[in-house]
């Protein structure tokens, strides 16, 4: 009976003291700032020599220190970060690529840190750089890229990518180009230009002579073909231009016009929208065969198509409710759901490359919207409104998009101008894209490295 | 012509006798409104002891037939208590109709009802009733208080069967102060008051004891709000970051007495590594930047022991989401 009793208080005195021992204090955090990281990135060293030679291949003070300039630069206008000034850095940049001192970067608020390092190797340009964790005091990625000298500004792009990618976790999209078409002269006497350029607004290059009108440039997502319309024999007809060769094509014998082209995601199909009697349909081609297929057959105008990701959707905006509204249909054209349900009208659906929303051009009450909605028309939401905008464009990793907007002119018919801007999902960090002239309908490529 | 007279008659008299067998409520006299009052004690009668019940009626049928001014103030428990018997009995559910329709009972309606029953038309003296009032209102007060006191029921769970107590004592008190001395009411107020008193005291024992239980696993809030509004401003959320992915980073922290870190450690460390979990590594990168950046953490200035281990759970879907 002792026995029985002395176990009994043996088992509730342990029983008692592991549930005191395993009681751990939780505290749940679910908020936090949303202020954009502090990042330091030391401009990259380079010896001596190495700083003589690429003075005079690319006619640069300091190599190292450009390349710092378009990381900076391409982390500040992704609204995700705050890159610190370089004159409050406390150690140099040679010595910090070896062991940073983390209480120096610590001292200034730096909570991540790029250092690096530029080399010539038989004539190419070589670029290593390191991403810290100031915090932690630990390195988080270190990667080394070769390419032609000419090539820099690139390197600094897929630098940022990495770099963005490492502490966002999800892919960057600065190693990239925009194609848009650059518009010049009075509103009335417009020369339209096909235009290309990184996106930060650099290495711009006209790729047509203004002779033709050009509209709605769009990139193949997986190389370096364009599709546009221009005009042949006085008629509205998609091209199709490869970058590369210069070599551009019509695409079809169709007896009509055709419009509002874009590539489908293997790049394989150009989908778009033939008109035909005051009639307006979807038809896709097979850019290897030639083949059209008619995806609508509907008495409204049918028009602005875009493939989901995976091929298996398309979006699209018609009149068949009587005002303009976005569609959602299978491929092969079955199943044909409306999910814009707002007041206004809907234009221009463009999916996103995550597939899950579609981004669209909105005109209500004299405004133009800028908006997101999911696949299903649900969780609607307008990113920015303005006297006239529209054309959005996705950057590859769906967090980005890209639209051009144009202001009002005076009654002199001055003033008018348009420009590309660039607003991220949050819809707080709206930003110009600056461009040599005018520009219009852009359009985002995927990652140039893919 | 007397023949059928005495038919009809026959047959009315028939009728009548017959409504009044299936209609008992006929029969019965316009006091069985008084239910009134019977409800308001169904009521308190749930939440005290029963048992003390048909003692409390013997007692009462006692007074009743010694004075007639205690009858009239026990009178209508005790029909109370009848039709508790029967109205429970034929259907609950009008029974909790007539509890939601019916006016809450006031002493001043008690006393509205005691005047309209014949046998209490004996007038009471005005001292007495100002006694009743006074009693009624100090019986009901603590009652109703509590009742009303939602959260506190809500909140403490416990705390109720200490308040059953109470109003047992009550209700055993008030028929034994009925019986005994019914002069001494004003004492019997001061004793419910100090009953109440002790209610409080017992409720304020339960909630310290709990708050002490709490204390050795919880921190207190005001503590715990310390310690988030730091971290709040500590923790840059990532940005990119999805907002519909389970994402939820718990990270076990070991301090120092003055809030510094010695060790920390995320519990799922294995997705850290792991493919296609770049955004579990990148929140949980960016929830021990903000820990490091905050320290030394506000941790409380007493109770080393209790908060040396704690474990933080950083979840951004709300911020992300929102």
């Amino acid at each position: 009976m002792k026995i029985i009793k002395l176990l009994t208080g043996i088992c509730i005195f342990f029983l008692s003291y592991t549930s005191n021992s395993f009681s751990l204090i939780e505290v749940d955090i679910t908020r936090g700032n949303l202020n954009p990281l502090p990042i330091a990135v030391s401009p990259l060293s380079q010896n001596n020599k190495t700083k003589k030679i690429f003075q005079n291949k690319l006619n640069l003070d300091d190599l190292g220190l450009e390349i710092s300039k378009v990381i900076e630069n391409n982390l500040k206008q992704s609204g995700l970060f705050n890159p610190l000034s370089k004159d409050a850095f406390l150690q140099k940049p040679d010595i910090a690529h070896l062991k940073p001192r983390f209480e120096d970067w610590s001292l200034i608020k730096a909570q991540a840190l790029i250092t690096g390092k530029v080399l010539i190797e038989n004539d190419k340009l070589k670029v290593e750089f390191r991403l810290w964790d100031v915090l932690a005091a630990r390195e988080m990625l270190a990667l080394s890229f070769t390419t032609v000298p000419n090539n820099w500004r690139r390197v600094g792009h897929i630098i940022t990518d990495k770099v963005y990618e490492r502490l966002t976790g999800e892919k960057g999209y600065f190693d990239t180009r925009i194609i848009y078409v650059s518009e010049e002269g009075p509103k009335t006497q417009r020369v339209k230009k096909l235009a290309i350029m990184d996106q930060d607004g650099f290495n711009i290059k006209y790729l047509t002579l203004g002779n033709e009108l050009v509209l709605t440039p769009r990139f193949n997502p997986t190389n370096q073909m364009v599709t546009y319309l221009s005009y042949f024999r006085n008629l509205p007809r998609v091209y199709l231009l490869d970058i590369e060769t210069g070599i551009q094509e019509v695409v079809g014998d169709f007896p009509g016009m055709t419009f509002a082209p874009r590539f489908s995601p293997d790049g394989k199909k150009i989908i778009m929208s033939f008109a035909k009697d005051g009639n307006s349909d979807i038809y896709t081609m097979d850019i290897e065969n030639r083949i059209v297929e008619r995806i609508t057959n509907h008495p409204s105008i049918d028009t602005s198509p875009s493939y989901s990701p995976n091929g298996k959707h398309i979006t699209f905006n018609s009149d068949r409710s009587g005002y303009q509204q976005i569609y959602v249909m299978k491929s092969d054209g079955s199943n044909v759901k409306r999910i814009s349900f707002g007041k206004g009208i809907y234009g221009t659906p463009v999916w996103s490359p995550r597939g899950d929303l579609i981004a669209f051009t909105k005109l209500h009450k004299g405004k133009f919207y800028i908006g997101v909605m999911r696949t299903d028309g649900k969780g609607e939401r307008l990113l920015t409104e303005n006297f006239y905008q529209e054309a959005p464009s996705w950057a590859p990793n769906g967090r980005v998009i890209i639209f051009y907007r144009e202001t009002k002119t005076n009654k002199e018919g001055e003033g008018f101008s348009a420009k590309l801007w660039s607003i991220d999902l949050t819809g707080y960090n709206e930003r110009l894209v600056e461009t040599e002239t005018d520009a219009s309908d852009p359009s985002w490529s995927s990652l140039l490295s893919n | 012509m007397y023949r059928s007279l005495f038919i009809s008659s026959g047959f009315h008299v028939g009728i009548i006798i017959l409504s009044i067998l299936a209609f008992p409520f006929i029969a019965k006299k316009p006091i069985d409104v008084l239910p009134v009052i019977s409800v308001e004690l169904i009521e308190i009668g749930k939440l005290t002891n029963i048992p003390f019940a048909p003692k409390a009626k013997k007692i009462i049928e006692k007074i009743k037939k010694k004075n007639e001014k205690l009858a009239s103030e026990q009178a209508p428990p005790k029909k109370i208590k009848k039709e508790k018997n029967k109205k429970v009995n034929l259907d609950e559910n009008k029974e909790i109709k007539k509890l939601a329709s019916k006016k809450t009972p006031t002493p001043e309606n008690k006393i509205k009802k005691i005047k309209k029953e014949k046998l209490e038309s004996v007038a009471l003296p005005d001292k007495k009733k100002k006694n009743i009032k006074l009693k009624e209102e100090k019986k009901q007060k603590p009652s109703k208080e509590i009742k009303k006191d939602k959260n506190l029921k809500k909140n403490i769970k416990k705390i109720k069967p200490s308040v059953e107590e109470t109003k047992v004592k009550q209700v055993s008190e008030f028929e034994k102060k009925e019986l005994f001395d019914l002069n001494n009411i004003a004492a019997l107020i001061d004793k419910s008051k100090e009953d109440f008193g002790e209610t409080n005291k017992k409720l304020n024992k339960i909630s310290q004891s709990q708050d002490s239980s709490m204390d050795s696993s919880k921190l207190t809030l005001s503590e715990e709000d310390a310690l988030k509004a730091q971290i709040f401003g500590c923790w840059s959320i990532p940005l990119g970051l999805p907002y519909n992915e389970d994402l939820l980073v718990r990270i076990k922290l070991k301090l120092r007495p003055d809030g510094t870190l010695i060790k920390t450690e995320i519990l799922d460390h294995a997705r850290m590594n792991m493919p296609g979990q770049g955004f579990f590594r990148v929140l949980a990168e960016s929830a021990l930047r903000a820990i490091q950046l905050c320290q030394p953490l506000k941790v409380p200035t007493s109770g080393y022991e209790r908060w040396k281990d704690l474990q933080l759970n950083f979840d951004a879907r709300e911020m992300l989401g929102g």
